[in-house]
């Protein structure tokens, strides 16, 4: 098993025919995942890359039985695409679209909200690399071939750093189930938390890695979470010691504006939670290979 | 992005906010000028910086004469104000704001925000206005008043009052309160703002009128392909220099005190990296991510852009390559070093697709490039040859 994707899950890309979504659209079809066609407005009934091409998301999933979607639309267009696939029945969207204005992903979310929890879309992302079930499925822009399948799940808001993560691991043997990238911005689809839940239930998954930095609330109430409700054990790196407060880091969220978003004081309540820190970025795979041994 | 204070109120103005009558001013003569138009016997002179706090550094003049104004003027104008939120280095003033004198019974605050936990826009109100919010908050946090705004349906009147009686108004004041609190969220919603803080609010003395007497802005980055009024307020004086070169080359760039600089892909890896120099005892000049295309052309514009920083020491290049290629950014790595001469020590740490042909590169090039092949040996090397360094320079010096 794995969480969110794997093998049969049907995918279709929006932003199908542009320069970047035709490049990272044959990049998931070689890692081998179910790429059923892709959303062109106006360009309808066409073929691209083999597949067909769609004017609206809904024609996908009634007729190739679309399930996830991910996105490359241009960031003013953005938002409306994402709600366009929750409307449309998608049940997993991954938004790489980076720079979607913060008003935008306000009403996405509240646009969710309107469904029930049963049938609402998860979003992960904007600003995010995606999701891999290694040797399985890809629905991103990530190295493929650096992951090696087993039973880590991991979750984490950076691209290279998770890739960073996946190699270390890689090196000492150990596998991943799947892993998540929720993307930098401030407003985000899913949260550490939300998709904790989802290793939680995954049976192939048996330890959880929290790829974290600086800013916003995510990582200590995903703590708070796993100290109440995960059987797992969770290994944690946050990225941003030396992150000044009130710059921006890079990523839209990446800025210490109040108390208890800085790295250091995210560690420490952490640790408090009983989350095991990998002391260094250089460590997180020797920290988790630690634990897995203790089990 | 941040704008001035007189940016702020010319736009709240517009949305029905009373503010204070004032004008802008270059000069120590426009300043005079400025307070005989506006007229009265006692006026604030103000020094426009981004940054709040601006009293304590002398950047804010209360002038009984015009005599006062013009040496009040004088003091601020062309120096660099510092104050908490400013940094070491400070902020120039340029321009000033001139305003009528306002005669002030009560001090509140009040404010919008992005609430991340929520994800929503919230307001948030307090009687102790006039000090840092944060103080009260730690000190006095039953003084402060939330209300989260729904993104659906947006600020309701009725959530308005409650934030009006909360301040502890007088009943004829509620309904300025509400145009106020209004006024400001829909500037807000308008303007794709991402906080609007008014601290303080003021109840004027015998009037008893509600008037904002400082105004900051924000604005969502994000949004301002759609803005271009906003867009159009920014004021380059104000923004770091490196760091606005370095986002017109679409590098992401942040200076910060230490002495090994810095070039890595990704936003994430990029803050790893410098917790890592850090914990191998050095410390970082700066943060850049150089993001996924990492052409040889962008690499040598990264590589300008660190060592234009001349406290830097030694250079460190981490580089995970996903859709970039190691060989290609190798190339790029030896092109830059060739044509820049560069004086300090380079390291490089290629890792991900093709990392064996850029390693070979790296090699061949016959370059004296220090390679590393994971994150904390680059990190341990890069602090040993920023050693090496400055014992060298200080050899040379004696």
């Amino acid at each position: 098993m794995s969480i969110l994707i794997n093998k049969e899950t049907r995918m279709i890309v929006q932003g199908f025919t542009g320069k970047i979504g035709t490049f990272h659209a044959q990049d998931m079809i070689n890692y081998g995942s179910t790429v059923v066609g892709g959303i062109t407005p106006g360009k309808g009934g066409q073929t691209h890359l083999d597949r067909p091409v769609f004017n609206t998301v809904r024609e996908s999933v009634e007729q190739e039985g679309a399930e996830a979607s991910i996105i490359f639309v241009p960031p003013a267009f953005a938002a409306d695409s994402i709600m366009e696939a929750a409307e449309a029945g998608i049940k997993f969207c991954v938004s790489i679209t980076d720079g979607i204005p913060t008003q935008d992903m306000m009403k996405v979310k509240q646009f969710l909200r309107k469904f029930p929890k049963k049938d609402r879309m998860v979003l992960t992302g904007p600003n995010c690399a995606g999701t891999i079930s290694p040797e399985q499925s890809m629905l991103g822009i990530m190295p493929g071939h650096i992951y090696k399948r087993g039973i880590v799940g991991v979750v984490g808001r950076s691209g290279t750093l998770g890739y960073e993560a996946a190699d270390q691991m890689r090196e000492l043997g150990i596998g991943i189930s799947t892993s998540v990238g929720i993307g930098g911005d401030p407003i985000n689809g899913s949260s550490h938390r939300d998709i904790f839940e989802k290793f939680e239930q995954d049976e192939e998954t048996k330890l959880v890695l929290m790829i974290g930095e600086i800013g916003g609330p995510q990582e200590v109430e995903a703590g708070v979470y796993a100290a109440k409700n995960m059987s797992k054990p969770v290994v944690a790196y946050i990225a941003g010691l030396t992150a000044p407060k009130g710059r921006r880091m890079g990523h839209a969220g990446a800025i210490i504006s109040s108390a208890g978003e800085s790295a250091a004081e995210k560690v420490e309540m952490l640790q408090d939670l009983g989350v095991t820190i990998a002391p260094t970025p250089s460590a997180m795979g020797e920290t988790i290979a630690k634990v897995l041994a203790k089990k | 992005m941040d704008i001035h204070e007189y940016q702020a109120k010319e736009i709240l103005a517009g949305y029905g906010v009373r503010v204070a009558d004032g004008g802008l001013a270059y000069s120590p003569e426009d300043a005079v000028q400025r307070a005989r138009e506006i007229g009265g016997e006692v006026w604030a002179v103000k020094a426009q910086i981004h940054s709040g706090a601006r009293g304590k550094a002398g950047g804010v003049k209360i002038c009984k004469s015009y005599e006062e104004v013009e040496a009040a003027a004088e003091s601020m104008l062309g120096k660099r104000l510092v104050t908490h939120q400013t940094g070491p280095e400070g902020k120039v003033c340029l321009r000033l704001y001139i305003e009528a004198g306002t005669n002030i019974a009560k001090e509140l605050y009040f404010s919008l925000l992005v609430d991340r936990a929520h994800e929503s826009i919230i307001m948030v109100g307090s009687t102790e206005g006039g000090m840092d919010i944060e103080d009260v908050a730690e000190n006095n946090p039953e003084k402060i008043k939330k209300i989260q705004i729904d993104p659906a349906v947006g600020l309701l009147a009725f959530q308005a009052r409650e934030m009006a009686f909360s301040l502890g108004l007088e009943t004829s004041q509620i309904s300025p309160a509400v145009k106020l609190i209004t006024g400001c969220y829909r500037a807000m919603r308008d303007l794709d703002a991402n906080m609007i803080e008014i601290n303080p609010l003021v109840v004027t003395g015998g009037s008893g009128k509600l008037m904002i007497m400082d105004a900051k802005m924000g604005f969502d980055d994000n949004a301002l392909f759609r803005r271009q009024k906003v867009a159009e307020l920014r004021d380059k004086t104000q923004e770091d220099q490196r760091e606005m070169a370095a986002a017109d080359r679409g590098l992401s760039y942040v200076g910060l005190d230490g002495d090994i600089g810095c070039m890595i892909n990704g936003a994430g890896l990029a803050m790893a990296t410098m917790d890592m120099i850090k914990l191998a005892g050095g410390e970082p000049a700066n943060f850049l991510d150089v993001g996924g295309g990492a052409s040889a052309e962008r690499t040598e514009k990264a590589f300008r852009l660190v060592l234009a920083d001349e406290g830097v020491k030694a250079m460190l290049v981490n580089i995970f390559a996903g859709i970039n290629r190691c060989d290609w950014i190798a190339e790029g790595v030896v092109q830059a070093v060739k044509k820049i001469d560069m004086k300090i020590p380079l390291i490089v740490r290629l890792s991900g697709t093709n990392v064996e042909a850029g390693r070979k590169i790296i090699a061949d090039s016959g370059l004296p490039i220090i390679t590393a092949t994971t994150l904390a040996e680059a990190a341990e090397k890069a602090v040993l040859a920023r050693n090496e360094q400055v014992a060298k320079e200080a050899e040379g010096a004696a």
